[in-house]
């Protein structure tokens, strides 16, 4: 239906409706499809991964035998691709694009040129990135964090090309954020509709604007390490070369001062989500929701100065750690603040266990799991015992994996309706919200028990070490949980798939939502709104105000109609 | 496409600045951080000590500081652009435009010269730790000045797509590049 | 099963290192703070799922919580999440300086360097001093005395290994261009593995190597032996 309207409008051709597109919604779509892709190749590079440690040097199915270089590519590819290539433009990409004008009234990014050239540079990075599998040496294998001087030399990983791609790629992906940064920070500025003034726009939109500014004052200095590290490689520079008066720890630096901000960039878009999708399926407006967005800002800022908790072993002046160590607990402090807040909007509410919402307690629930973890790897002295064990791997996982698959997945059945113009199935989709949950504990709890009892990252097979064999049941237990969780996801491809070919039409608001995308035909055609903008008279997160018939009060609505 | 103005703002709901200057000083923030990023390093190893360092005595101190010159007058002559084409002198305009990319090709012309010099010495990216910043942080720069380049001579060739606020935005790029010269100069040549 | 897996502590190897206790018992005092936030958070959202379920003919209550009255409800939770948060690096902090910014003054030295993919140790000799012609290498293995402190000085000859004792509690990096020092004090004899646990390439998965505690005795006569 969108593509006929767009194509009447503009009489634009296939090519320019639906591959050369300017328009939001479309360059959104274009980042799922890719960001899906991605995720399948991620995934399955885990399943392997986990059959290889459950089953050290057994055949795995549809690969065979995982040596251990293959498996250190294995890992890194998994590391890359979950958050360069599907974190980022599912959770920015794509709904950032489909939803940031649509929420803020406007017909569409105010750069919509700079839009698609953005998502035809991410696609070339991807092109890259997959070339970069087959070239003599294979994919990058030094893992995502790429720490020289193992990923300077080509003789130590015995990977060449693999590798310089792999930084030509994150190159070009870095530059397709930065243009789709640049074009949602001055969209957001410039283009918001009559009355919706900053603090009226929902939390999704104000989580992808932090996220935004977050990446684009924060990947500088990894810019200039990746022009670094590709310079070592090809020209022999000796910035991480000590015998030519460089320094490994330099790249450290680089790296986590864009990494830990990164993560926080992955984090706050679903964060945004889930904060939206609570009030609708509590019917309470969103407690404390300027303190909140406050609490993010704090946040943000201090992500830019917790960065050497990645290094607390690293070698760097033993000084630093307790500063660093002060810093990052302190980062505990807005979070704390926004799950409480999250909680309490659930107080005296009226909760309807719809999926998306089930999808945001399954974020909440599992962040505050993750988030509590991070207490005991930012204190520098315990993290002596549990840096570079598999308790960090839990950690990262709990954090990572419950906004990107949680909070992603809430995002996902909450505005599939409006993406689309089809209903989902809700009994698919609590099926696939509990085998999900399920699997995903199975398969990453125990990780915090193999890492205190001192099993190390990135190996391949724990059976080599004999303090490991007693305890290897509990990696058959992850990688049992990990195929299951693989598994579940086809419930949702089910899901999908029958709601596109043969679901129920969604009308134009099927939560009885407030904020502006609701009041958008499923799915909104080309340019959104009719001939006039939405007029905006109030915040998002009007419900169950006192005195009203309905438990609802749209944002663009002139008045409440009263009992 | 669409016609433009459905992309536009609602009229008169605005004041402040234009959605392009909003976007460039975004675009420039991310630049800043990533030309502090090697600049911080480069620092920080300075401030490690070492003799390293020394390698500096074999720049051309002169050939750099005439390269400043050149490179502060092309910022001055594209404010002048930008004056004129607010004036609506077009000669003023195309005028202006074609000292700043005079100046822009004569900086990199320069620059060419102190590499081959330096080159034909022995002393390539390789040649030790210094080297490898120098020939990073003037390469990244004057990839840079390359790109103000491009931009200003498509601006000076295609008078139709020549406002005012495209030459304002190419002359705010224009001095972000000089302002990262301004530090590179200092840091590298005059120790 | 059950025990073992809401038993976090148990999982830890045996502590045979006199700052293990330090970094155990920060371990568990962290662990006790956090389930205890665990069992607080998930018990109020659970009792909240369960009582505010939608029914019929009852509406949500519109509680903004912007006014200072009803955001302290979550301003003083957090509060106490600052000072326990605080709390935890003050007792950190000096078990941190213990390991790796206090060094012992009298202590045995072992130059320890990693490669692809072993560790190399070089021990000084009866001269005491590196470099010198009674110098001893050996591949993959550390002999100690239990009950002496030990020097370690970290090499690397090509990428970024981490030498890891879990028995010890002690991990540093090694970094190529450094020499970085660690230290510890083995309180029991006996055999402990020494993982590598920063990636560094093919063959790290299996670079390990073994850390050997003597009862004093018997580490003197295997000095004698090593050195007759």
């Amino acid at each position: 239906m969108t593509a006929t309207v767009e194509r009447q409008a503009r009489h634009a051709g296939f090519l320019r409706t639906w591959v050369f597109s300017t328009d939001h919604k479309t360059i959104g779509r274009q980042y799922l499809l890719l960001g899906l892709l991605w995720a399948l190749a991620g995934g399955l590079l885990a399943g392997a991964m986990r059959w290889q440690l459950a089953w050290p040097d057994t055949r795995v199915p549809g690969w065979g035998q995982v040596g251990p270089e293959a498996f250190n590519m294995m890992v890194t590819m998994h590391g890359t691709i979950m958050v360069f290539f599907v974190a980022m433009p599912i959770l920015l990409g794509a709904f950032g694009n489909f939803l940031i004008p649509l929420m803020i009234g406007a017909r569409d990014m105010v750069f919509p040129r700079l839009n698609m050239m953005s998502v035809w540079t991410f696609a070339l990075a991807s092109l890259v990135l997959l070339a970069s599998f087959f070239v003599p040496g294979g994919a990058a294998s030094a893992g995502w964090t790429a720490y020289p001087p193992l990923s300077a030399r080509a003789e130590y990983t015995g990977v060449d090309w693999g590798m310089n791609l792999w930084i030509l790629a994150l190159a070009l992906e870095f530059a397709s954020f930065l243009m789709g940064g640049v074009n949602y920070l001055t969209t957001a500025m410039v283009l918001r509709a009559p009355g919706m003034s900053l603090l009226r726009m929902p939390m999704t939109v104000w989580q992808q604007l932090i996220a935004a500014a977050l990446f684009l004052l924060s990947v500088g200095p990894l810019i200039a390490g990746a022009v670094m590290l590709l310079l070592d490689r090809t020209l022999g520079t000796g910035f991480f070369a000590p015998d030519l008066g460089g320094d490994p720890l330099l790249w450290q630096h680089l790296f986590w001062f864009f990494g830990h901000p990164e993560v926080y960039v992955v984090f706050l878009p679903p964060l945004g989500f889930v904060l939206d999708v609570l009030p609708v399926f509590a019917r309470k407006p969103l407690f404390g929701h300027r303190w909140i967005i406050g609490a993010t800002a704090v946040a943000g800022g201090l992500s830019f100065v917790v960065w050497a908790h990645h290094m607390f072993m690293s070698g760097m002046d033993p000084r630093l750690a307790m500063p660093f160590s002060v810093t990052t607990i302190l980062i505990s402090v807005p979070f704390a603040f926004i799950v409480f807040a999250m909680i309490a909007t659930l107080w005296r509410g009226s909760i309807r266990f719809d999926t998306p919402m089930l999808w945001a307690l399954g974020f909440l629930t599992m962040f505050i799991v993750g988030g509590l973890t991070g207490i005991f790897n930012g204190s520098a002295p315990a993290d002596i015992y549990i840096n570079n064990t598999y308790f960090v791997v839990a950690h990262f996982h709990y954090t990572l994996f419950s906004a990107v698959v949680f909070g992603g997945l809430a995002g996902f059945t909450y505005w599939f309706p409006k993406m689309s113009g089809r209903l989902l199935s809700e009994p698919l989709g609590k099926a696939h919200f509990w085998l999900t949950l399920v699997f995903f504990n199975v398969t990453f709890f125990p990780m915090h028990h193999l890492g205190l009892a001192g099993m190390v990252r990135r190996i391949a097979d724990p059976l080599q070490y004999e303090y490991l064999v007693p305890h290897q049941w509990l990696n058959v237990v992850a990688t049992v949980g990990a195929l299951g969780l693989l598994a579940s996801q086809l419930v949702l491809v089910a899901n999908v798939a029958r709601s596109l070919l043969a679901g129920r039409r969604a009308p134009a608001n099927p939560w009885q939502a407030n904020t502006l995308e609701w009041l958008a035909a499923s799915p909104p055609p080309h340019l959104n709104w009719g001939p006039s903008l939405p007029v905006v008279h109030r915040g998002p997160y009007e419900y169950s105000v006192p005195g009203l018939a309905e438990d609802w009060l749209p944002q663009a609505a002139p008045a409440g109609r009263t009992v | 496409m669409a016609t433009p103005s459905a992309y536009a703002a609602p009229a008169g709901l605005r004041s402040g600045p234009s959605a392009a200057k909003i976007a460039v000083w975004w675009f420039l923030a991310s630049e800043i951080m990533v030309f502090g990023g090697l600049l911080a390093s480069f620092v920080v190893f300075r401030l490690g000590g070492g003799r390293w360092y020394d390698a500096s005595e074999h720049l051309g101190v002169t050939l750099a500081a005439v390269n400043t010159l050149i490179l502060l007058t092309s910022s001055l002559t594209i404010v002048q652009a930008f004056a004129a084409a607010e004036r609506g002198d077009e000669p003023g305009v195309r005028r202006g435009l074609a000292l700043t990319v005079l100046g822009g090709v004569a900086f990199l012309g320069v620059k060419a010269v102190e590499y081959s010099i330096e080159v034909s010495h022995g002393f390539v990216p390789s040649a030790g730790i210094f080297w490898s910043f120098y020939y990073t942080m003037t390469g990244l720069h004057a990839l840079h000045v390359l790109g103000g380049v491009v931009v200003n001579a498509v601006l000076l060739a295609a008078p139709r797509a020549r406002t005012a606020r495209r030459v304002e935005m190419a002359g705010l790029y224009w001095h972000f590049v000089d302002v990262v010269w301004i530090f590179l100069f200092p840091l590298l040549y005059l120790s | 099963m059950l025990r073992s897996m809401v038993d976090w502590m148990g999982w830890l190897p045996e502590n045979v290192s006199t700052f293990g206790g330090d970094i155990d018992g920060l371990l568990r005092l962290i662990f006790v703070l956090t389930v205890a936030w665990f069992l607080i958070t998930f018990g109020t959202l659970g009792a909240f799922l369960v009582l505010y379920r939608r029914r019929p003919g009852r509406r949500a209550a519109y509680v903004r919580g912007e006014r200072l009255r009803e955001a302290s409800w979550v301003l003083v939770p957090v509060a106490v999440v600052l000072v326990l948060d605080l709390w935890v690096d003050f007792r950190g902090a000096p078990v941190w300086a213990r390991v790796k910014i206090d060094r012992p003054a009298e202590a045995l030295s072992i130059q320890v360097t990693g490669r692809q993919f072993s560790w190399e140790v070089v021990y000084p000799g009866p001269d005491g001093r590196f470099g010198t012609a009674d110098d001893r290498q050996f591949l993959d293995e550390i002999h100690v005395p239990a009950g002496a402190p030990v020097r370690l000085v970290l090499r690397s000859k090509d990428v970024i290994h981490s030498f890891f004792v879990p028995n010890l509690r002690l991990k540093q990096d090694a970094v190529p261009g450094r020499d970085i020092e660690a230290w510890f004090e083995a309180t029991r004899p006996g055999r402990y593995e020494l993982p590598c646990a920063m990636l560094c390439g093919f063959g790290h998965s299996g670079m390990k190597g073994w850390l050997v505690v003597h009862p004093p005795e018997e580490y003197a006569a295997w000095v004698r032996e090593q050195w007759s």
